[in-house]
């Protein structure tokens, strides 16, 4: 049963940043970046409203957890060279980290 | 503004990244962070970016138009995560310990980096930057 909810989750979270990035990822890959933060702000919202297992395996496994991504954070990193990546890999982190504590403290 | 990327597309990153995400919720269950280090979670997203950047070394996957959407984009992307990452890093430091906070997430991204690096040896620059025009690394 949570198997088959982290799958729906997921096979709405990965499609949006798909999209996201198709859009929004120009020399900065700012697509990616919204999926990454928004993931992070919502998961922590989830996890501060105690949602149930299936709850979660729907919405914070599946959906949240396809919707972000750290393959691609570090490959676009590398690929901006030293100085930008290193500034878009550290200002994801920070930014996420933000998110999800504001998410977290929103829903608490 | 852009064309609107093909139906086909949309529904390879759906498809990979359901397929992703099951494999990581199978690790979740297996080898739960506890209250400690989250080795499992550091463990796919090294792993996941590891592949993604050893993807444009295969000249059939940058041939056939859909599979870096389905391989990069869909299944790695849905096998690595963000989110559980930095929820993960806030409940650290909610638990008072700031230090392991900070281990766990400066050590993800440098391990995740290192190990692009590494794969990147195996691929052209040029392979690199038409996977990455084939939309694999979203």
């Amino acid at each position: 049963m949570d198997a088959l909810l982290v799958a729906a989750g997921a096979s709405v979270g990965a499609p949006v940043r798909y999209v996201s990035g198709h859009y929004l990822d120009g020399r900065l890959p700012l697509g990616t970046l919204l999926v990454n933060v928004a993931g992070a702000f919502l998961l922590g919202l989830f996890t501060s409203l105690a949602l149930d297992g299936h709850q979660m395996a729907l919405l914070g496994t599946g959906f949240c957890g396809a919707l972000t991504t750290y393959s691609a954070l570090a490959v676009k990193s590398v690929e901006l060279g030293r100085r930008t990546g290193t500034a878009y890999a550290v200002g994801t982190v920070l930014l996420a980290l933000a998110a999800a504590q504001l998410g977290f403290v929103l829903a608490s | 503004m852009k064309a609107a990327p093909p139906p086909l597309f949309v529904l390879a990153a759906a498809v990979g990244g359901a397929l992703g995400a099951l494999a990581r919720w199978g690790v979740d269950t297996t080898w739960p962070a506890g209250d400690g280090f989250p080795w499992g979670t550091l463990t796919i997203n090294i792993t996941g970016s590891f592949l993604l950047a050893l993807l444009p070394a295969f000249p059939a996957v940058r041939r056939h138009g859909v599979l870096p959407v389905l391989l990069g984009t869909g299944l790695l992307g849905g096998w690595t995560t963000l989110s559980t990452y930095a929820n993960q890093g806030r409940a650290l430091f909610a638990d008072g310990r700031p230090e392991l906070a900070f281990v766990y997430l400066a050590a993800t991204l440098l391990a995740c980096v290192l190990a692009v690096r590494l794969a990147h040896t195996w691929s052209t620059i040029a392979a690199q930057l038409e996977f990455e025009t084939e939309e694999g690394n979203e």
